[in-house]
């Protein structure tokens, strides 16, 4: 039984920032814009706090402390999204060379950056882990449930849940929600009717910016007690899960959920001991999760959902 | 009347066509500019030293000429592939994971077929070439027959391929002491073709001249053969060249065939190099793929455009790694080329002004 448990939390690790920024990748498709800087995003946005974190951590800690974090990744990576709107949308520029571009820039900029800001002059920024929740009040004592999802846990996974929801609802049951999908589908019939096709992107973008650079803190701080400049290429396979939920909310949290599960099976199959007896090399349990996704595509990638005028810039001139 | 408009053409060139070499030396000027300014702001006192090694950092002695070609060669052909995957509207996202395929195919073939004398290294070329074509060829037919995005079955195959090429290096050339694959054999080590005389001291090899010959094989390949035209009509609208006649899914495979063997020579003309480079055992995405989407994109995905695009982020490269020299973070090199390549992006903005350009002389005529 604690073997399951242990495997329940360990999915929650992986699947959260991958849920996180794959939403923010929904939404800029959605209103129209690709977005593959998804992984530089994450960087700047992990950089940003974790810094702030870095920096702040003599005076604070605890939940308080990664709040404030969290606040500082969302609005960092919101800001630097932005330059990859203004290329996109304004300038009608190319969206995989803006999106490759933002992806190169982070890391490198974020090294200089942490070199030249630290006393050290090293590129890892460290920070002492004070966010992890051993056990929720009340909650974690509810049989089953509690032990599997309210111990061992950190505060950033009921945010990813949080939203999820408000992702969906946002999507589906707000007239933003519908302004942004027109303009993804159909930018010049959401003109025609007065939708601000530009304003709508900016925000579709900039919502991706602020969840990216969330999940790049996410991902730092559940997996790690220093940043090094990456995120582990999580970005990219936000935009795998991303094109696998079928730009779906409640589909990329299943297939953040699968892919989750799978790297869980892959990261911790050694100390499974049925799993480990097994004549198999380790290095196939690694490649599990993205065989399982390439053969789970096959089947499922018949009718392709991605919104009809992504990728597309939007000229009201044209027709 | 028509005289006088003959002339004015001639005394003002149409720039039109020049739109991308235009927006592209732009987009340079102003990552360089980008660079001054970041220089300056991190160490005002030595800005200009370390500018200068940026610009001028590979021109110090033949050696470092040497150096730029011998780390061109890998991006180049990486850049080519995903050039060529781009003129049939395909993002070879998975350069990497055919790129280090390719490296194993090359290694594999290096180390224990020494029997073959001096075609020993043509044979490791060759298998670089078809492991290379071979990983690219899944998300081909899964792109084809399945319609399954392209990009996210490269980005699987990136990790797959690592992890595959982690697991057979241990399980055939494995080293243990050092965790990376075995040194080739001499004889699998691409001939020097001189250049080792021209450039002493240099890792520079026959490599590049093969790479140039390649650009040049896919240049006439896109633009001269019946084949090629087919691929880029594909790539400008599928249901048209459908209606044609042009076996659409067909050309997919094939385009992502040949960008894939692309990409696997890379991975075989750096580990054939002879310079000391071995496959490491460990859980990174081979960087060059990543790198040959830059390239191909400064290069405005045309092959010779690529050619250069490698030569010139080679060139910074091996420059910058001077600047260390004057204290400076050698990734301010990785910064220049990626504002470098965001400006790339305006190119649609750089060709609309020279179309008004135009329009406005056509006017005053």
């Amino acid at each position: 039984m604690s073997t399951i448990f242990f495997l329940i939390q360990q999915t929650m690790f992986f699947t959260i920032p991958l849920m996180v920024v794959a939403l923010g990748g929904m939404f800029t498709e959605r209103s129209g814009v690709i977005n593959i800087a998804l992984e530089g995003i994450m960087i700047m946005g992990g950089f940003c706090s974790i810094l702030f974190i870095n920096m702040m951590q003599n005076n604070l800690s605890g939940q308080i402390l990664l709040i404030l974090a969290i606040i500082v990744a969302m609005i960092s990576g919101a800001a630097f999204s932005m330059l990859h709107a203004y290329a996109a949308i304004n300038m009608k520029a190319d969206q995989t060379i803006s999106g490759t571009a933002l992806n190169m820039l982070a890391p490198a900029l974020s090294i200089f950056m942490a070199r030249m800001i630290q006393p050290s002059g090293v590129q890892q920024i460290q920070f002492t882990n004070t966010f992890r929740i051993e056990k929720v009040p009340l909650l974690g004592d509810i049989p089953l449930i509690g032990e599997m999802f309210f111990q061992n846990t950190y505060i950033t996974t009921y945010f990813g849940v949080i939203i999820l929801i408000i992702s969906a609802v946002v999507l589906y049951k707000t007239k933003f929600g519908l302004r942004l999908r027109a303009c993804g589908e159909h930018p010049q019939a959401a003109d025609a009717v007065g939708v601000s096709v530009y304003k709508m992107r900016y925000i579709g973008v900039a919502i991706s910016g602020m969840l990216a650079g969330l999940g790049g803190l996410i991902f730092v701080v559940t997996t790690s007690t220093n940043f090094n400049a990456n995120v582990a290429g999580y970005g990219f396979l936000a935009l795998a899960v991303l094109i696998f939920g079928q730009w779906n909310p409640y589909r990329i949290a299943g297939a953040a959920l699968f892919f989750g599960f799978m790297k869980t099976i892959s990261a911790t199959y050694s100390s499974i001991p049925w799993l480990n007896n097994l004549p198999i090399t380790g290095y196939f349990y690694k490649m599990i999760p993205y065989i399982a996704t390439l053969i789970v595509l096959v089947f499922s990638s018949k009718n392709s959902q991605a919104p009809k005028a992504e990728g597309i810039p939007y000229d009201q001139g044209a027709r | 009347m028509k005289k006088e408009n003959v002339k004015k053409k001639f005394l003002l060139p149409d720039l039109t066509n020049a739109a991308g070499p235009i927006s592209s030396i732009t987009a340079i000027l102003v990552g360089l500019f980008t660079g001054i300014i970041i220089l300056l702001i991190s160490n005002p006192a030595r800005a200009f030293d370390g500018f200068l090694w940026i610009i001028a950092g590979s021109l110090q002695s033949a050696k470092d000429i040497g150096n730029v070609f011998y780390y061109a060669t890998p991006i180049i052909m990486t850049g080519l592939s995903v050039a060529f995957a781009f003129k049939t509207s395909l993002f070879n996202i998975g350069a990497s994971g055919q790129f280090i395929m390719g490296a194993y195919g090359a290694v594999l073939v290096g180390v224990k077929l020494q029997s073959l004398g001096s075609f020993h290294w043509i044979a490791a070329l060759l298998t670089s070439m078809v492991f290379g074509a071979l990983w690219a060829l899944v998300p081909g037919i899964f792109k084809a027959y399945f319609n399954v995005n392209e990009v996210i079955s490269f980005i699987m195959t990136n990790y797959i391929g690592m992890y595959l090429v982690n697991w057979m290096v241990r399980s055939t050339v494995y080293h243990k002491l050092t965790n990376r694959s075995v040194p080739v054999a001499e004889s699998a080590n691409i001939p020097k073709l001189g250049l080792d005389k021209l450039f002493p001291g240099s890792s520079v090899n026959g490599g590049i001249i093969i790479a140039v010959i390649i650009s040049v094989l896919i240049y006439v390949l896109l633009d001269k053969t019946t084949f090629g035209f087919e691929l880029k009509a594909c790539g400008l609208n599928n249901d048209a060249s459908r209606y044609a006649g042009i076996n659409a899914k067909k050309n997919i495979v094939f385009s992502l065939l040949i960008s894939g063997a692309l990409a696997g020579i890379g991975g075989g003309l750096l580990y054939l190099a002879g310079s000391g480079k071995y496959i490491y055992v460990e859980d990174i995405i081979a960087p060059e793929g990543f790198t040959g989407i830059s390239v191909a994109l400064l290069g405005m995905s045309h092959p010779i455009g690529a050619l250069f695009a490698g030569l010139f982020i080679a060139y910074i490269t091996v420059g910058g790694s001077y600047m260390q020299l004057s204290g400076f973070v050698p990734e301010i090199i990785d910064i220049i080329t990626s504002i470098i390549i965001y400006f790339a992006a305006f190119a649609l903005i750089i060709r609309n002004l020279l179309q008004r350009l135009k329009a406005r002389k056509a006017g005053e005529n």
